[in-house]
């Protein structure tokens, strides 16, 4: 294969049309695990959280847990699934030392949730969004148990043997598979980005990449752009963030493009993404793949949602991301992009909006929370949770700026304070004597003032030099320690130069 | 005093409360007789004299103090060893197991002791349960005590031959396809099969999930019911046990059974399914004497019975090949070291299992491998629907189901070890009730060569009191069962 410039890549792959679609496994964040009562608290010594039922012990018998249920329920209808009333617990069978019963209980032909979706933002050719939304269809949502962790660094003995911490066995997981709906890796990393918004929303899991409690995997083909048939597909697994699940998605329409231009044929087959070097390799072909002779689980009795156990799941559904977003944008006039900020989580789309509730300001809270507010927690590594800046004081502080008792800038050094000690605005710009001046008598005296000591300045502003109004204010500003209200200055300034 | 091998559960309770003899001496006379009849039949695998002098002596003080007993107060028992025992090993009969000792008990296990029974050790069997001779254990074969060149049955051989030798008053065994009324029948005891999700499957090591059980072994249908009454319920630690409640099963049966009305299917009774001609005189004696205690004994039919062992041969092999998935040599059991983790697994289950298990593995992974499936599982998760419809319809019209337990008397060690599939067939009229979930017991009719004969009742779900009830009238009938040449009575008391 001849070696190509990116570019030309890139305009090779242009001709071809992605499809992706996802699997992403979510880690429920239960008490306990999923068919016993161990905890599954992340990051305990290796093995402390196991009992015989998790350790896959002759005799133990799973019972499920109702609360994995519940999240798994919530989390269908938070995508939109219809809620199967009987789902079956099946086996997937393969030998691995990290997992204990050498089988895995999942659920195969009867998921516990079908025919879902979600909505991303809908893209150009190039992948711009255009404003409207698209909607990427999910297949299936089912319920099924972790597998233990291998360790295989990190030992001194770790060149010749491996060790295996069960502290994860039976951590409860719900697989969601999407349809192969996407067109590009933004939209792939959108999707991923919306359904964890949606699942933290949810409060079913805690999706923390880093600790393995959100995992995708990616599967993706190419075929000619108006072509209706998919090409051959290759899976990629160990995708450990959403940056790498972009670059490998990338990586892997290049390589397939290059294939498919020089006359070849992709392979399915499963690769693997090494993020070091940004590329991915074949792990195994379809003619090596397992054969996982999934059956009905007989230890667990078919799982059943009533319809009435279902509606009270569905009654205690917060609002989503979207409808929150929407609801934001007409209520409070919020714009497009400041409610996709603010909705960003629940907690600060529950702060935007205690703040902004019988706020005369909405946009200014929204303007002080995005700004000053992310800024100062950005720098000092807060949360919402710790922050001394009740959600009031934001909508007070926006009201003082609005009535003109402080000015902007001022506001920045009464927010500084705020955020140091907790006191309402009011106290933070009295105890910093930052009261703004309106007064026109006292400030029409200033500018007297300011006006003869430059007597120069005033001539050249008169004789049409305009520009020196900005120093005239500056000078007034400086006079009264900058409490003076910019707004009036320039006011009586002009007069007093007319 | 009574001998040890004609105690029952009731006779021990009672000396026990009125002072005639101690548990704990009761436990060391078993201790002390149990290897000199026991070297010949090889019923136990491991003794637990620690746990049965610990429990003796919690009763013993309970009697002392003059506090009510429990029910089964002081009654030595044992324990097939497929069910865990916590701190004494479980090998089920397995090289993989062979040093295994579990953390937990069994919830039966747990049962029996709380009803005040004292595990004296742990019983030989098939290894995982698989096989109807007791060829297959790793640790040598059961000798059946009637004859100790045949066989005992299996696979809860030990069970039966240690209850039929007067080693135990009482077992628990497993059934899975017949493995506890086979060898009752074989033995000459009591076998009892209870509807599945009668008694908590935790603490049972695994053959066929959907299809196993444990149950008791008792030279009585009283004890038997006894022993059951102890262990049935529900336990939240099985999800698949069943919550109706457990009725006095040692009450009911005095009831009457005249006007009961029990089925013989024609299918048992065909040429083809190879019953030997005494065990069918036997059988239509028994019928003989239930109808003149006034039942109604009536031909029905099961159409699918034909079917039965081929469709439990498919099912049982499926779940197996999956639940020994586990002993792969990585955190309990046997490892045979290799230099790669594929040689490990292949040189650990190579040594740790036996041909039968071996066998069993590879069918049960052949009909569940892709493009297998429908043709193998699917279609014999079906017929197992059938077959469990041909009972329901069945119980529709008749109280009970009579057969004899297997068409033949025990047969000789080594007779059948090479043709499995003439092995099998010995399970024939045992299979279906594990099908199809429902419960049956077989109670000793008479003798065909010499061998004891079994009669098996069959009932509908939870209906364990009814076939109970039948079977302690039925031993009235029969009349006192005899001993075994080779038993406890041979032993003079110390």
């Amino acid at each position: 294969m001849a070696t190509l410039s990116a570019a030309e890549l890139a305009q090779q792959a242009a001709k071809y049309e992605p499809v992706i679609g996802l699997e992403v496994h979510v880690q429920l964040n239960t008490a306990t695990k999923i068919f016993c009562g161990c905890p599954t608290a992340f990051g305990a010594p290796p093995n402390s959280q196991t009992c015989p039922v998790c350790l896959g012990l002759p005799g133990a018998l799973p019972v499920l847990n109702r609360e994995a249920v519940r999240k798994a329920v919530l989390a269908a209808l938070g995508l939109g699934c219809t809620v199967n009333e009987v789902s079956i617990f099946a086996r997937k069978n393969y030998f691995y030392p990290d997992l204990p019963k050498g089988y895995q209980i999942s659920q195969y032909d009867r998921p516990l949730a079908e025919h879902g979706s979600l909505f991303v933002d809908a893209r150009d050719a190039h992948g711009r969004p255009t404003g409207g939304t698209k909607t990427i269809g999910i297949t299936r949502l089912h319920l099924e148990e972790d597998a233990g962790k291998s360790l295989h660094e990190g030992f001194p003995d770790s060149e010749t043997f491996s060790y295996v911490d069960l502290n994860r066995s039976g951590v409860p997981l719900i697989e969601i598979v999407s349809e192969p709906d996407m067109r590009s890796p933004e939209e792939a990393h959108e999707y991923v980005t919306r359904l964890k918004q949606i699942m933290l929303y949810l409060d079913v899991s805690d999706c923390n990449m880093e600790e393995g409690s959100l995992r995708c995997d990616a599967n993706v083909s190419l075929r000619l752009r108006g072509s209706e048939r998919f090409g051959t597909k290759a899976e990629i697994k160990n995708l450990n963030s959403f940056r790498f699940l972009q670059r490998a998605l990338e990586f892997e329409i290049l390589r397939q493009a290059e294939i498919l231009e020089s006359g070849g044929r992709v392979v399915q087959e499963t690769r693997l993404y090494n993020a070091a070097e940004g590329r991915t390799y074949s792990m195994r072909s379809k003619e090596e793949a397992h054969d996982y002779r999934y059956f009905p689980e007989p230890d667990l009795p078919p799982l059943v949602v009533s319809a009435a156990a279902r509606e009270e799941i569905a009654a205690k559904m917060p609002e989503l991301p979207r409808a929150k977003r929407e609801r934001l944008m007409a209520q409070y006039g919020l714009a497009a992009y400041d409610a996709e900020v603010l909705t960003a989580t629940q907690a600060l789309a529950d702060y935007f909006e205690a703040a902004a509730t019988g706020s005369a300001h909405p946009k200014a809270v929204a303007n002080w929370i995005m700004g000053e507010l992310a800024a100062h927690m950005n720098a000092t590594g807060e949360t919402l949770a710790t922050i001394k800046i009740q959600p009031a004081h934001v909508a007070q502080l926006a009201a003082l700026i609005a009535e003109g008792t402080i000015s902007g800038k001022m506001a920045k050094e009464v927010f500084a304070r705020m955020a140091a000690t907790g006191e309402p605005p009011a106290a933070a710009v009295a105890a910093l004597g930052l009261k703004q001046e309106s007064d026109p008598a006292a400030l029409r005296a200033l500018v007297a003032q300011v006006l003869a000591a430059h007597p120069q300045q005033a001539a050249q502003y008169r004789a049409g030099k305009t520009a020196l109004l900005g120093f005239f204010v500056g000078q007034v500003m400086k006079a009264s320690r900058g409490q003076a209200n910019p707004a009036l200055v320039n006011q009586l300034l002009q007069e007093a130069l007319a | 005093m009574t001998d040890l091998h004609t105690l029952t559960t009731a006779t021990v309770r009672t000396q026990l409360a009125e002072g005639q003899i101690s548990a704990r001496g009761l436990v060391e006379e078993f201790l002390r007789a149990i290897p000199a009849v026991d070297g010949r039949v090889h019923s136990y695998l491991t003794m637990a004299p620690e746990r049965a002098r610990a429990q003796a002596a919690r009763l013993d003080a309970l009697a002392e103090r003059g506090e009510p007993l429990p029910p089964l107060a002081g009654v030595p028992v044992a324990v097939k060893d497929v069910i865990s025992t916590r701190g004494i090993r479980t090998t089920c009969g397995s090289r993989a197991l062979e040093r295994y000792t579990p953390l937990f008990d069994a919830t039966a296990v747990e049962r029996l002791e709380a009803a005040g029974a004292i595990i004296l050790g742990k019983l030989n069997c098939d290894e995982f349960a698989m096989g109807s001779s007791n060829e297959n254990s790793a640790f040598g074969p059961v000798r059946n005590p009637w004859d100790l060149e045949r066989v005992p049955g299996g696979s809860s051989g030990g069970a039966a031959a240690a209850v039929a030798a007067g080693l135990a008053v009482a077992a628990l065994g497993s059934d899975t396809g017949g493995s506890i009324r086979q060898p009752a029948a074989f033995c000459g005891v009591v076998g009892l099969l209870p509807t599945y999700g009668r008694v908590s499957r935790f603490g049972l090591v695994a053959f066929a999930s959907s299809l196993d059980h444990i149950g008791p072994l008792a030279r009585s249908a009283k004890d038997a019911a006894a022993v059951l009454a102890a262990i049935a319920g529900r336990d939240p630690l099985d999800a698949t046990s069943a919550d109706a409640p457990v009725p006095d099963y040692v009450r009911q049966l005095d009831e009457p059974i005249a006007g009961l009305r029990i089925g013989v299917p024609r299918e048992a009774m065909a040429a083809g399914a190879g019953l030997d001609a005494a065990v069918a005189a036997q059988f239509q004696a028994a019928l003989a004497q239930l109808e003149h205690a006034g039942c109604k004994i009536v031909e029905i039919s099961l159409p699918h019975a034909p079917y039965a062992i081929a469709t439990y041969y498919v099912i049982a092999t499926a779940e197996a090949s999956s639940n020994l998935a586990r002993y792969d040599g990585v955190r309990y059991g046997l490892r045979v070291e290799a230099d790669s983790l594929g040689e490990m697994y292949r040189r650990t289950r190579e040594a740790g299992f036996g041909a039968e298990v071996k066998r069993r593995i590879l069918l049960g992974t052949f009909v569940l491998s892709a493009g297998y499936y429908d043709a193998y599982y699917r279609k014999a998760q079906r017929v197992r629907n059938l077959v469990a419809g041909d009972y329901r319809a069945a119980f529709e019209s008749v109280d009970a189901i009579a057969t004899p337990t297997t068409p033949t008397p025990a047969f000789r060690l080594g007779e059948k070890i090479a043709d499995p599939l003439q092995m099998y067939l010995n399970d024939i009229f045992t299979v279906s009730a594990d099908l199809a979930g429902i419960p049956g017991i077989s109670v000793p009719c008479g003798f065909a060569s010499g061998l004891p004969v079994g009669l098996q009742l069959l009932g509908n779900y939870f209906e364990e009191a009814r076939l109970l009830r039948l079977a302690h009238h039925y031993e009235r009938l029969r009349g006192a069962f005899p001993d075994p040449p080779v038993s406890l009575a041979e032993a003079p008391r110390g």
